[in-house]
């Protein structure tokens, strides 16, 4: 029977970067899943609590307990927005909707780990979307994913399972300066940060620099296309999105 | 002489401030060499797996602590008292400042020598003590370095760290009045014969104290040169500046609590020297100082018990969250025009300050978590970071000052007609409303945001709004002139480093509303 599971396409990108929640889709129905996709979704509220509005964020916190209630599994391909429904939902929302935030936050997964860790699909999904090994990848350690969620291996299991050739970084878990609004607020120092991960991902000669965050993709090709520097970064589902056949 | 935070840079935003590091060379390639070489320690440091243990421990220890701190205040009070040290309380830096003055004067002292101390930063005590004549000396050989360029720390453990070997020699050389090679065996030999004058021609040796334990009264001093050994053992006079936090109940949990400093601190099981003073010297004893003070230094600390912040209490001043930032590590610790720097500093400053510093600092980071995934003790710096910014929207401090201890005056002022004025008065004024100082954060600015994210938050909590206001983006997106979008606030800072991204021809939503017709 398939796992029903509703998308949480996140605004970045449902709006910037569509090609990554297609692929998202189009992974989970290879690895078994019937997707839903609750039209009323909008936002995590993650922009509005770091730039220091937490009451505007519990608007969107307490509108994505309603939309994702009633699902038994949410997935998104972001381990930021997945990580602020897990750490912050809780400590901005008050008595019964901090209760009804923990218990979907305890049903929402980033796309890799749910894919990796819930599913077991990455063998499956290594037949459905062969990589050629002659595709060297290097995967960047998005740091929500990483730190509140302890995202590590998700990913590159996955990329690895599909035949990909995994290089890594010399500092994979260092932060890229996306930060949100941090990106905006001081482009002096999130751009040389950028540059710091770009140049780091150039020295491994991969083909590409993935990772589960649209948030740090966008702001690493931002640069790139600046300074042609680094391999080109690619959102993990995307890249075997591409191999799907 | 030590230059205050606001001098160097008081006219430069953050962001400017953060530009001029990022352009400067020698500072980047020190950076780049001491974070990398520390932060691989720490990280070692927390996978082992006794440093685990000790990293649970010693969280525990300090929440301890907290649980009662007025308490073990108290205790630890009666303690000293009774092995015959002179205990002060010092609600701030006035008052901080004005009780040293006072037993420097009563003791006659004109040289005072000091052993590596943040808390004497933090309330600027050489200044005030300059001002009424007393020459001090730094003695720790990082400190005596920016003593002589007139800086401030970089790093609350190596605050010399943006400084170059020929930076250095150039600093001795003018301070020997004869040319010293740049070479760092010569430049330590000279620091070395200086300084070792100095300890012995001292009146007063003034520390800070890493950790005070309640059951003995000792004074822990951590150093790697042995210089806090010779400040606090060769002058008459012993001054200890002890930031209220620094209490551990018992000489036992020494045992978790040093290693976990100097290990996450510098890679070391213990450091070279362990300094452990328990009272003044006794009869009989051939060293030690004759007499012995304390001073317990609130500045807001209390303020912070039972609020989230109380977290930052439990910090033992490793640097671990330093090295691991990756903003530190590219703007260096000056940047942040405070005491303290890196993620520590900017929860700490705006803190202590109850608002009148570093207000614009929480903005400093990334919030990658780094800090939090590397402090010894467990302190969630980053979540810190984002209450932070929440609760230093509105003017004054973010969270109530505490009732002040008997017969001391409130928020880090000495009771009033209780001592002569500070030799420097305190930094005034709100740092992102300060003059000359473009900012985002003044009122107007504050208050636009506010409604701007609160409008934003309900629009997009209605699936008509949200999908209505995206439709308008694209068409503006598209029709305005490319110079108007690059003004859009937000999309301004991006775009000075990055391309903007534009939004996409279709939106996941609409390509897939399109697939149920004809595929992706």
């Amino acid at each position: 029977m398939a796992t029903e599971v509703a998308l949480f396409v996140t605004c970045l990108v449902d709006q910037l970067a569509p090609e990554a929640g297609v692929a998202a889709v189009r992974l989970l129905e290879a690895a078994g899943c019937r997707v839903a996709f609750p039209e009323a979704q909008s936002c995590c509220g993650q922009p509005a609590l770091n730039t220091g509005e937490p009451e505007a964020a519990a608007v969107l916190a307490r509108h994505f307990v309603e939309v994702f209630e009633p699902y038994d599994a949410v997935v998104t391909p972001s381990g930021s927005c997945a990580a602020m429904v897990h750490h912050w939902y809780s400590r901005i929302l008050d008595g019964e909707w901090a209760e009804r935030a923990e218990a979907v936050a305890a049903r929402t997964y980033e796309l890799t780990s749910f894919l990796v860790d819930r599913l077991d699909a990455a063998d499956r999904l290594a037949e459905a979307a062969p990589l050629d090994p002659a595709v060297t990848v290097t995967v960047h350690d998005a740091c929500h994913g990483l730190r509140v969620l302890g995202l590590k291996s998700s990913a590159r299991r996955l990329l690895e399972a599909a035949g990909a050739t995994l290089v890594e970084m010399a500092e994979p878990e260092q932060c890229c300066g996306f930060g949100g609004t941090f990106a905006a607020k001081h482009g002096e120092i999130s751009a040389p940060m950028a540059d710091d991960k770009l140049a780091q991902a150039a020295a491994t000669g991969a083909d590409y620099l993935t990772a589960c965050d649209s948030g740090c993709l966008l702001h690493l090709a931002g640069r790139r296309r600046r300074t042609g520097q680094g391999p080109e970064p690619v959102h993990v589902a995307e890249l075997l999105g591409r191999a799907l056949r | 002489m030590s230059v205050r935070p606001a001098e160097a840079a008081a006219r430069l935003s953050l962001a400017d401030r953060a530009r001029r590091a990022i352009g400067d060379t020698d500072l980047q390639t020190a950076l780049a060499k001491v974070t990398a070489a520390l932060g691989a320690e720490g990280t070692a440091a927390r996978t082992d797996p006794d440093m685990i243990e000790k990293r649970r421990r010693g969280a525990a220890i300090r929440r301890e602590v907290l649980a009662d701190l007025d308490g073990w205040l108290d205790r630890l009070q009666a303690r000293l008292e009774s092995i015959g040290v002179t205990v002060h309380r010092a609600a701030g830096p006035d008052e901080a400042r004005r009780i040293v003055l006072d037993i420097a004067r009563a003791e006659g002292v004109r040289l005072a020598v000091k052993s590596k101390s943040m808390a004497t930063e933090e309330v600027h005590l050489n200044a005030a003590l300059e001002a009424d004549g007393v020459e001090v000396v730094e003695t720790d050989l990082g400190e005596y370095i920016i003593q002589l360029a007139r800086e401030m720390p970089s790093h609350i453990i190596a605050p010399a760290v943006h400084k170059t070997v020929p930076q250095v020699a150039r600093l001795f050389t003018e301070a020997a009045g004869r040319e010293l090679p740049s070479e760092r065996g010569a430049l330590c030999a000279f620091a070395r014969e200086r300084l070792r004058s100095k300890f012995l021609a001292a009146d007063m040796g003034i520390s800070g104290a890493n950790f005070v334990t309640v059951d003995t009264g000792t004074i822990v001093l951590v150093t790697n040169e042995g210089n806090g050994r010779m400040c606090t053992s060769l002058p008459r006079v012993h001054v200890a500046v002890m930031p209220v936090e620094k209490v551990l109940p018992r000489f036992e949990d020494l045992g978790v609590l040093l290693p976990l400093l100097t290990r996450t601190a510098t890679g070391q099981r213990l450091s070279t020297y362990v300094s452990m003073i328990t009272g003044p010297r006794r009869p009989g004893e051939i060293d030690g100082p004759e007499r012995l003070h304390v001073v317990f230094l609130d500045h807001n600390r209390r303020s912070l018990l039972g609020t989230p912040y109380e977290e930052m209490l439990c910090c033992v001043r490793c640097g671990a969250c330093l090295n691991v930032c990756p903003v530190y590590r590219r703007i260096g610790g000056h940047a942040y025009d405070a005491v303290y720097s890196g993620p520590m500093g900017a929860v700490l400053t705006p803190l202590l300050s109850g608002g009148t510093e570093g207000r614009d600092l929480p903005d400093a980071s990334s919030l990658c978590g780094a800090c939090s995934e590397a402090c010894p003790v467990g302190i969630p710096l980053a979540d810190l970071l984002v209450r932070l910014r929440a609760d230093l929207r509105t003017p004054g401090p973010a969270v109530p000052p505490a009732p002040p201890w008997p017969g001391h005056g409130p928020d880090g002022g000495a009771a009033p007609g209780s001592g002569p004025a500070p030799a420097s008065g305190e930094p005034v004024g709100v740092a992102g409303d300060a003059p000359g100082r473009p900012s985002d954060s003044g009122p107007a600015a504050r208050a636009a945001r506010r409604l701007g994210f609160s409008a934003w938050a309900r629009l997009w909590a209605s699936p008509a709004g949200y999908r209505l206001s995206n439709a308008a983006v694209r068409r503006l997106g598209r029709l305005a002139p490319p110079a108007v979008v690059r003004r859009t606030p937000l999309v301004k800072g991006w775009g000075e480093g990055r391309d903007i991204p534009l939004p996409a021809t279709r939106s996941f939503r609409q390509r897939l509303a399109d697939r149920q017709k004809d595929g992706w």
